[in-house]
């Protein structure tokens, strides 16, 4: 057996039904469990992190059984795993490969940067207008601030 | 149907704008009218601000509308920790519309998303004050028969003055020339050169205050400049004289520059400045009854 198919195997074969989401930069990888809600989910969850990758040096790969995320839900991830593959398995085989993009708007996930936006004091659920994806440039539309790459908090 | 709130000056298209210009002029020639009758308007002011309120609630009144409201925190439910989503809501049930000034920026925009009247931002913290804008414009027009090829000077802290920033923002769309004069730590935020470089709208940037520059001027805008945001007390120290405007600057400006600022001034306008034909800050600011006049009717869908 040639090394690659073992790792293929390794990654992918457990899984019979479900999501696999891959390459997704090691120290991410909890900040998407969360972004993804998995906590709260009873389904089976494998999580693999600080795995050796030739592309990103280490890397972090989740496996959930029997989940099928729809785009909207995946997408969430973009911001911080913009690169991560999505691979949706049906009867142990790759069926579909999805491609995360981050939507032009979006609510949650990240935290104004202005201590004096209405969305830190209230509340209430920001959201953001994506005026730039790369470099990555948000925008609060209550305070109207910019919020760049380096400057983002996750909530 | 257009969107009836005013929250930040880009909610307005340049049409808008203009018939929001000539509405105010209506109101200029016949401010005591009777379209708000049977009207209630709500003024929430969180953060105080008596000459934003007075002039909001004079402009109601003499279209005779009548008036609820606070005009500090203080005397609001919001002390007692009520979340400004509840007060809208209460106050929705009583009012035809809403004006609010708030010390956290956004706070318009959320209102608006919790009630279906009409909510007009009166200051949210560093963030927007639109009616203000629009009287500055009402100013521009009125003073200079025009708006458009203007070349404006604007002068102090060009930073964080949220005047200067609203004011290029609805003066993008008329073909204007910019003098950014400021301090090193006061400059012109890069977003909004970029705005005008998008537009083709040429503009200079000087860190001296000089007679040259106020020769070429049609409008000369001041702002205050203030201590509070210098991280070095010393740099405050060196530039707070710098940004004064004396009436002997002006010996060789153009007959038509008009001299605005958003009052209350410190300092930064010499008081021998006021004698001058071209100031104007003072009228300026009666313009505001008119164009707050306008915004509401127009907002009421009842002009
Ligand atoms: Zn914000």
């Amino acid at each position: 057996m040639d090394k690659k198919y073992v790792k293929k195997e390794m990654q992918v074969k457990a899984l019979e039904n479900g999501t696999v989401i891959d390459h997704i930069p090691a120290n991410k990888l909890f900040k998407v469990v969360e972004i993804l809600q998995l906590e709260q989910i009873s389904n089976e969850v494998t999580i693999g992190n600080n795995l050796a990758s030739k592309r990103m040096g280490t890397k972090g790969i989740i496996k959930v059984a029997n989940r099928f995320f729809e785009s909207k839900e995946i997408n969430r991830i973009a911001l911080i795993a913009p690169n991560a593959k999505i691979n949706i398995i049906r009867d142990y085989q790759v069926t579909e490969k999805r491609i995360i993009t981050l939507p032009d708007h979006f609510k949650g996930i990240v935290k104004c940067v202005n201590p004096k936006c209405i969305t830190n004091n209230e509340v209430m659920e920001p959201r953001y207008n994506v005026i730039s994806k790369s470099p990555l440039v948000l925008k609060c539309p209550y305070c109207e601030r910019e919020i760049r790459e380096e400057e983002l908090q996750l909530l | 149907m257009s969107y009836p709130s005013l929250v930040s000056i880009a909610d307005y298209s340049k049409e808008q704008m203009l018939h929001i210009l000539e509405l105010a002029a209506g109101f200029e020639s016949n401010p005591n009218q009777n379209i708000l009758q049977g009207k209630v308007a709500a003024t929430l002011f969180f953060e105080p601000s008596t000459r934003t309120r007075l002039s909001f609630e004079t402009a109601i009144n003499r279209l005779g509308g009548r008036v609820i409201g606070f005009s500090d925190a203080a005397t609001s439910s919001s002390t007692k920790g009520e979340t400004l989503r509840d007060t809208i809501k209460m106050v929705s049930n009583y009012a035809d519309i809403i004006i609010m000034r708030h010390f956290l920026e956004g706070a318009a925009r959320y209102a608006t998303e919790v009630t279906d009247i009409p909510i007009i931002n009166a200051g949210d913290g560093a963030n927007q004050h639109p009616t203000q804008t629009m009287l500055d414009l009402y100013s521009i027009q009125k003073t200079q028969g025009r708006l458009d090829n203007l070349k404006v000077v604007m002068v102090g802290d060009l930073k964080y003055g949220r005047t200067v920033h609203s004011l290029l923002m609805a003066l993008k769309y008329f073909s204007p020339v910019f003098y950014f004069i400021a301090p090193e730590e006061l400059l012109m935020p890069n977003e909004y050169k970029l705005i005008c470089r998008e537009n083709n709208i040429p503009y200079y940037e000087n860190s001296n205050f000089e007679p040259e520059i106020i020769e070429q001027a049609d409008i000369l805008y001041m702002t205050r400049i203030q201590r509070e945001r210098f991280t070095d007390l010393v740099e405050y120290e060196k530039v707070k004289n710098v940004y004064i405007l004396h009436n002997h600057m002006l010996d060789k400006s153009k007959n038509n520059l008009r001299i605005l600022h958003p009052l209350p001034r410190v300092n930064e306008i010499s008081q021998d400045v006021d004698d001058n034909p071209k100031a104007y800050y003072f009228e300026q600011a009666r313009n505001g009854l008119y164009v707050r006049q306008a915004i509401i009717s127009h907002a009421l869908g009842l002009v």
